[in-house]
């Protein structure tokens, strides 16, 4: 099979150093990784094409890159499953983190993260003598976490990041909940209510990426999603994103139908002083809202006949499982 | 240049060199660790089933995984260093499960164990099929805890020694800049892994590339038993890599083209668990016999059902699929022995001390000797947190001792002139790529399964070949930041220097033991060859001697199964 492979390079040590692109075309076997083919170059066309790789069997986590313009184990993925048509792979750098060098990336800012959620656990008590007993389920549970090379696939690809560096991210909110999910671990309450804050579990816009991108099934969306729940159940209830989370059912489950005008208020908090700057800064879009028509009505819509009003009942009863 | 000063300095932060770290920080002393890749990277993540060790606490008997290890090293390994490393396991899991590894568990919530090769019964502990990944990965949480100084991506050039003659330092890249530094220490621990990339295919990362023996033996330290390179049985045909050997300690086959189980006529009381030089031997015997297909044989796990591959074995369920088309729960996965494990290593003895003053080793680097002639699955983890403890413990109470470092800052001179030669020469055609696939080839050809002196020949002199090539090599990227094409050529470096160890040890030794099987003599000779192969640096090249195998309790016998 013949392949183009258009890289997204960058070599720091040239004279006005500026990202471009470089095509290398070569005969490749259909079981060829996007990394084989990488390093195929690098041995027999361009020794200076500079990318991390170790293992080749995606355990590393070396090799994340962005492959047609998605993030993804350069080890993992098959020339062969994202050629186009007419024989091209598009290659560049993680997204969300600077280049150094090609498809090398500066990793420092990915560990800050990481160290900011005290990736160790943190045991209650003295310990015993022989192992901690813990269930079968829970430990086997936790594998699926574990199994996080941190790679940087899902970092690259968050679309939170792009917008405010500061959000902890996919990568460390899947290692808190290692964590946070460790019957062994007795600094949950305290994990959790930094998490609570601002850069953590409520700064995710659910957007998926992250579940897409990870080359492992971690799905750090799944997991930030566990944590929010964690976090309410523990009464963790103080947060723009609880009141959020709270307020919606809320109103669906009063008018079958959602509420935007009350659910503003509601999220930022009625008589919540801390967020009245919050508060004003939605006046704007309101009123913009207003003069283009499409202020949510004042008085709310309700969900026409009892039939369906009684289906949205029997769906909340289900969920908080009363019986119907 | 900026100068750089700690108690103890350790290369590498794989499992040896993480476990060392800590250990050497809890006794006091002001430890860095210097990493050519971050530490999550490092390739002990790799080892997928899991790790030995008797738990007496629940009736388990050291004594018994002591003797299965004598055993399966045939005989070879050092009886006293291999009754420290079982009689330490137990506290050594217990430890790893304090720090937070997830190992799995059996019904009433204590730690589950499966089966592994070579021994008669179930003592390894694991994490599904990732076990390696997850006790590095809570070694690094431990490293960040403890807020250990780490330079991530640095490059150990060589090592640095007083006048007289002891270890005080390393001098590195720091890859980021191109910038070389010295590091001063009253001890180092070398932890930098195996010899797996001398070999073409491997199942080993393409950063294990000898560099910690290569930087021993400059300085005068011995290495031994270099000969003993294991091949394991199920490695992936095209790229090598490993399919664990928790699979057959699950319950799968290993069946020849016509469907047959083909160890009962080699092992047929261990069968597929037989040790892993045996079970190799006989499927190269297989493939040679024509009983093969397309050089492989078959893992085949068809009958242990769907649930059971992906949740105990997820992990080489999600290879097969990626790497070789293969879904195990409906097909036999082809697969053939491929080099795996360096038995021998840095000469040490249970502290991790090696000949030369201030300078320890641990891990698949060092040769304790625990392993012998052929490494038991499941000991490769427990070796290198029981020998990194040791090491980082012993390292830190002789750094008390040393009171000055005196090396004078010129030592970086040798170490930049070499560099500036690579960088200078004009780059040809010829690479550090292609150069070490000649020397893969050579070595797989001529110092694999099964061994002759021809072919052992061949590959010395192959090897020395290239080592003339390599002296006329030029890198092409001339550039300072994160340059891997010059961080290749000096690993080449180490590598060529270490693959000439290999092959003496290999022709000296004129027997067959352990994964060290010789056509021409293939017989074990205790008479002649019950002892160490070692190596030394020489001012005329390499030198080789013996010394003495310890036995305390298990005479050798007649080793089948």
């Amino acid at each position: 099979m013949r392949v183009t492979l258009d890289i997204g390079r960058f070599n720091p040590d040239a004279p006005n150093a500026k990202p471009y692109r470089q095509e290398f075309t070569l005969e490749v076997e259909d079981y060829y990784t996007v990394l084989d083919g990488l390093i195929r170059i690098r041995e027999y066309e361009d020794p200076t094409l500079t990318v991390r790789c170790s293992c080749r069997a995606s355990i590393c986590g070396s090799c994340a890159m962005r492959i047609n313009g998605h993030a993804s184990l350069g080890c993992k993925t098959k020339i062969i499953n994202v050629i186009s048509k007419d024989g091209r792979v598009r290659v560049d750098p993680v997204g969300n983190m600077a280049p150094v060098k090609d498809l090398v990336w500066d990793m420092a800012p990915f560990w800050d993260k990481i160290r900011a959620v005290q990736p160790y656990l943190q045991p209650e008590g003295p310990e015993p003598q022989d192992e901690y007993i813990a269930p079968a389920e829970a430990m086997q549970h936790l594998v699926g976490v574990m199994g996080c090379i941190m790679c940087g696939a899902c970092v690259s690809d968050c679309t939170v990041m792009e917008v405010d560096k500061n959000f902890l991210g996919p990568a460390a909110l899947a290692k808190a909940y290692r964590f946070v999910g460790d019957p062994r671990d007795g600094a949950v309450k305290d994990r959790l209510k930094a998490l609570n804050e601002y850069t953590g579990i409520w700064d995710c816009t659910r957007c998926m990426e992250c579940v897409q991108a990870c080359p492992k099934g971690v799905a750090p969306m799944d997991r930030i999603m566990a944590l929010r729940d964690k976090a309410i159940v523990s009464g963790l209830h103080n947060t723009n994103g609880a009141r959020h989370a709270e307020a919606f059912a809320d109103l669906v489950k009063k008018n079958g139908v959602l509420d935007e005008l009350r659910l503003v208020p509601r999220t930022y908090g009625m008589f919540n002083l801390m967020n009245m700057n919050a508060m004003f800064a939605a006046i704007p879009v309101g009123w913009r809202a207003l003069t283009h028509g499409k202020l949510p009505p004042i008085i709310p819509h309700k969900l026409h006949g009892k039939e369906n009003q009684d289906a949205v009942q029997h769906i909340y009863d289900k969920v908080e499982g009363h019986k119907p | 240049m900026a100068v750089y000063q700690h108690d103890v300095v350790v290369v590498g932060a794989g499992l040896a060199g993480m476990r060392a770290t800590l250990a050497a920080i809890k006794a006091g002393s002001n430890v860095a660790m210097i990493t050519k890749v971050h530490p999550v990277r490092s390739h002990s993540n790799a080892a997928q089933g899991g790790i030995n060790a008797a738990l007496t606490s629940r009736g388990d008997d050291w004594e018994e995984h002591a003797y299965e290890t004598v055993k399966g090293s045939d005989y070879l390994g050092d009886q006293d260093a291999i009754e420290v490393m079982c009689q330490e396991a137990g506290a050594a899991i217990i430890e790893m499960e304090h720090m937070g590894v997830i190992f799995n568990r059996d019904e009433e919530g204590r730690l589950g164990t499966r089966r592994f090769g070579g021994q008669q019964r179930a003592r390894t502990f694991h994490v599904a099929d990732i076990t390696g990944q997850a006790m590095l990965h809570v070694l690094y949480e431990q490293i960040v805890k403890a807020n250990a100084r780490v330079y991530e991506e640095w490059f150990v050039t060589s090592l640095v020694q007083d006048n007289a003659g002891a270890v005080r330092g390393v001098v590195a890249i720091e890859m980021m800049t191109g910038q070389l530094h010295l590091i001063k220490a009253k001890a180092v621990i070398l932890a930098t892994g195996g010899t797996g990339r001398l070999y073409e295919p491997s199942t080993n990362g393409l950063i294990v590339t000898a560099d910690g023996q290569a930087l021993a033996y400059a300085v005068g330290a011995p290495v031994m038993d270099m000969e003993m390179v294991q091949y394991h049985p199920t490695t992936l045909k095209g790229n090598g890599i490993l399919m664990t050997e928790a699979a057959r300690g699950e319950g799968a086959y290993l069946i020849n083209k016509d469907g047959d189980r083909f160890m009962k006529k080699y092992a047929p009381n261990m069968m597929e668990l037989a040790s892993r030089d045996v079970v190799s031997r006989a499927e190269q015997t297989e493939i040679n016999e024509g009983r093969g297909v397309d050089g492989c044989v078959f893992l085949d796990l068809r009958h242990l059902g769907k649930e059971l591959i992906e949740t105990k074995l997820s992990y080489i369920n999600e290879v097969a699929l990626d790497f070789s088309n293969v879904n195990l729960a409906e097909k036999p996965c082809p697969i053939r022995p491929g080099n795996h494990y360096e038995m021998g290593g840095i000469k040490t003895d249970v502290t991790g001390k090696t000949l030369v003053t201030g300078l320890y080793a641990a891990g698949e680097c060092a040769c304790v000797s625990v392993h012998g002639g052929n490494r038991l699955g499941a000991n490769s983890l427990l070796d290198t947190i029981v020998f990194g403890r040791r090491a980082g413990e012993h390292a830190a109470a002789y750094a008390k001792t040393i009171d000055q470092v005196n090396i004078p800052d010129s030592v970086l001179s040798k170490d930049r002139d070499h560099i500036k030669a690579l960088m200078d020469q004009k780059a040809t055609s010829d690479t550090p790529a292609k150069i070490r696939l000649d020397m893969g080839r050579a070595m797989n050809e001529g110092v694999a399964v099964f061994r002759d002196e021809a072919g052992m020949q061949a590959a010395l002199k192959a090897i020395r070949d290239l080592r003339q090539r390599y002296v006329t090599l030029g890198v092409h990227d001339k550039g300072q930041v994160y340059n891997t094409n010059l961080i290749f050529a000096l690993e080449l470096g180490f590598m060529l220097e270490t693959a000439e160890t290999i092959c003496l040890g290999a022709i000296a030794r004129k027997e067959s033991r352990g994964a060290h099987f010789r056509t021409d003599f293939p017989k074990r000779d205790d008479e002649n060859f019950l002892k160490h192969t070692v190596v030394t640096k020489g001012p005329r090249g390499p030198v080789i001697s013996y010394s003495p195998v310890t036995i305390t309790k298990w005479k050798p016998q007649v080793r089948s199964y």
